[in-house]
């Protein structure tokens, strides 16, 4: 047998017809994540030609982007500001009732970000093919799951047919050896990645993300790392199935159980790319060398270790962007004074997101004239906290605790950023206004988040750590 | 979809590398439920001031953009979310083809799913026509060629499958739909 990268075992599975030079691969989706922003159009369609949704058991829905992160607007105290908002968390209501699909709703326990309850339920699972209308559909690749954002007309031809036509992707590994510095987290090390690659080096290719310090990571850790593969260009981010995955998944509710887990797990442990096997591209990080990340850009690709120098370039593009981040070549980030904090979203929304953030904050109070929002990636992450008394360290220093939600990673449900005004967040993008009109993101791990919070400024957070 | 095989027009270029979805439509413009309309909102945050009027400065807003149908863009146009959004907003607004040396792959596959022809050029052609605004350029799906106004042409690649889809206006979900039987075949031989 030639010897077969992981991503070309979880492709051949799922060929319902191979590629040819005229036509794409049909290929199989195991597993169709769906919420309220990216399905209506495709419902339409679907109305339109008189179709069903081929698989209800495969698909689930939920609600996040559009949604208010407030309790009131939320449950229904009080309307929902954002009228447009209103009108599709209903749609979704509606489409999902006439077309038998199950809907993590408003007041549905596990509701949540769409790529932190698939893993929270326990259905992303090893060699599974999963796709979603959203960008950062990467994430569930930490469980060795080929996972890809798709756009509405895809999300209609999955709930007809269950299929995509697909081109077989490049493949790229991303060797990872050593121990990560204190203070250095799986966010820092995704940024290295992505100035390494540049916002667009991952273009066409899967990324398998290899080496020791990649097998030392937690899952919840994995999930930040894949989840930026996107920021990359990459299709999709992967990472082989072990111990850590295996362990993480075993009861959870929607995870097979008994003798049928054990026959998963015996074939979860056949997905690893096979010594010999070929990959299209490689490239080697060396984490002992890294250091806390921040972006001063307008792109995730755009970010200093701290301590380094905004670099100098008489690129328009470039200039461009400094001038819209209010920032100049040659200054240090550490020290730059920040309006807003952000912790939360698919990249850095899970409980150890805000443990790590808790710990920097306990007995600290948020910096005066600091705004810092703490939203937990899912309803279940909320109740956890909660009941491990985290909110009370949030609100306590001053921050305030929102329901689960995409919230300030994208300025769509309410929660912006002001005109002008930083804000160190833990999402996945700083595009120009990408968290509100004349918002400027600086993108960076939760514990940097926390320190910039009772700080008010860009702070090393190794500083504040015990 | 209609069906594309040639198009002559004159260049808009927005040269900036990099242009992201969120640039070509903001998030708060996503809470629509439909997929029409949306090319009024093309660009809003470069082509409106805070008051809503249009920046004379920007592109879209001069005369000579009017009736456009081509968009030059810098290097790795359409990264970012996977919003189809992007895509609808550009046909809508008039576009027909995007030209860059480079394109994001979801913004690619949406454009093609959407009679949006992306064409990745080599990087020689690629600067010329940032430094040519304006120019009278013909795209030809059929041969996969570019020509630009003084006859030099430049070939272009395109999925062959999409290729055939556009040529004939043909949409993917039909073919999807024609291989049932397929599909079925492999989920009684994976149990699934």
């Amino acid at each position: 047998m030639t010897p077969t990268t992981l991503f070309g075992k979880i492709w051949a599975a799922h060929e319902v017809v191979a590629e040819t030079a005229e036509t794409p691969a049909v290929m199989y989706i195991d597993l169709h994540l769906t919420h309220e922003v990216t399905s209506p159009q495709a419902y339409t369609v679907l109305r339109q030609r008189g179709l069903k949704v081929r698989r209800t058991d495969r698909t689930l829905a939920t609600m996040d982007h559009s949604t208010p992160t407030d309790s009131d607007q939320l449950f229904g105290r009080v309307p929902i500001k954002l009228e447009s908002a209103a009108r599709q968390v209903r749609e979704l209501e509606k489409n999902c009732a006439e077309f038998g699909v199950e809907l993590l709703g408003i007041h549905s326990p596990n509701r949540g970000i769409v790529h932190i309850i698939g893993p929270e339920l326990g259905l992303t699972q090893p060699g599974a093919t999963i796709v979603c209308g959203d960008s950062h559909t990467s994430t569930h690749g930490a469980f060795g799951a080929l996972a890809f954002g798709i756009g509405t007309t895809e999300v209609g031809q999955v709930l007809a047919t269950q299929c995509l036509l697909q081109r077989k992707a490049r493949t790229l590994a991303v060797n990872v050896e050593g121990t990560l510095p204190r203070g250095v987290t799986a966010k820092d090390l995704v940024l290295a990645i992505i100035r390494r690659l540049g916002v667009s080096g991952g273009t066409g290719s899967v990324i398998e993300y290899r080496g020791s310090t990649i097998r030392a990571l937690s899952m919840e850790e994995r999930m930040t790392v894949c989840n930026m593969s996107i920021e990359a260009g990459a299709r999709a981010g992967l990472i082989a199935p072990d111990e850590t995955t295996f362990a993480y998944l075993k009861g959870r509710p929607r995870a097979p159980a008994g003798a049928v887990w054990d026959a998963a797990v015996a074939r979860w442990r056949t997905l690893v790319t096979d010594p010999g096997a070929r990959f299209d591209a490689e490239i080697s990080i060396d984490a002992e060398t890294l250091a806390p990340m921040i972006t001063y850009g307008t792109n995730p690709g755009m970010s200093v270790a701290l301590g380094e120098a905004i670099p100098a370039s008489g690129d328009a593009v470039y200039v461009k962007a400094l001038a819209y981040m209010g920032l100049t070549a040659g200054q240090q980030m550490l020290g730059q004074k920040i309006n807003e904090v952000f912790l939360g979203s698919c990249t850095n929304g899970r409980l150890s997101d805000l443990e790590q953030a808790a710990t920097l904050l306990r007995g600290r109070k948020v910096a005066p004239g600091v705004r810092f929002m703490v939203v937990p990636g899912s309803q279940q992450i909320k109740l956890a906290a909660e009941a491990a008394g985290l909110d009370r360290v949030f609100k306590d220093a001053g921050a305030e605790w929102r329901e689960a939600g995409c919230s300030m990673c994208l300025g769509m449900n309410g929660d912006l950023v002001a005109r002008g005004a930083y804000c160190v967040s833990t999402s996945n993008r700083n595009f120009e206004g990408r968290q509100g009109i004349g918002a400027r993101t600086l993108l960076a791990s939760p514990i940097m988040a926390a320190a910039a919070a009772v700080t008010g400024v860009v702070t090393d957070p190794r500083t504040l750590l015990a | 979809m209609e069906p594309i095989r040639t198009l002559r027009s004159r260049t808009v270029v927005l040269a900036s590398t990099n242009i992201d979805t969120d640039q070509i439509m903001p998030a708060r413009f996503l809470t629509t439920t439909t997929r029409e309309g949306l090319g009024k909102h093309l660009f809003a945050d470069w082509r409106y001031d805070s008051a809503g009027q249009p920046i004379p400065e920007f592109v879209l807003n001069k005369p000579e953009a009017a009736g456009c149908q081509i968009l030059v863009a810098g290097r790795n146009i359409g990264c970012g979310s996977s919003r189809e959004h992007a895509p609808w907003g550009l046909y809508d607004y008039g576009f027909r083809a995007v030209i860059s040396s480079e394109i994001a792959d979801i913004f690619r596959n949406n454009s093609l799913k959407n009679g949006l022809l992306p064409v990745v050029v080599d990087p020689q052609t690629h600067a010329w026509l940032l430094a040519n605004p304006g120019a009278e350029v013909s795209v030809d799906l059929e041969s996969s060629t570019v020509t630009l106004p003084n006859g030099q042409k430049a070939s272009f690649s395109v999925e062959a499958f999409a290729r055939y889809c556009l040529l004939n206006g043909v949409d993917e979900t039909g073919y999807l739909l024609s291989q049932e039987a397929a599909i079925r075949a492999y989920e009684a031989r994976h149990g699934a």
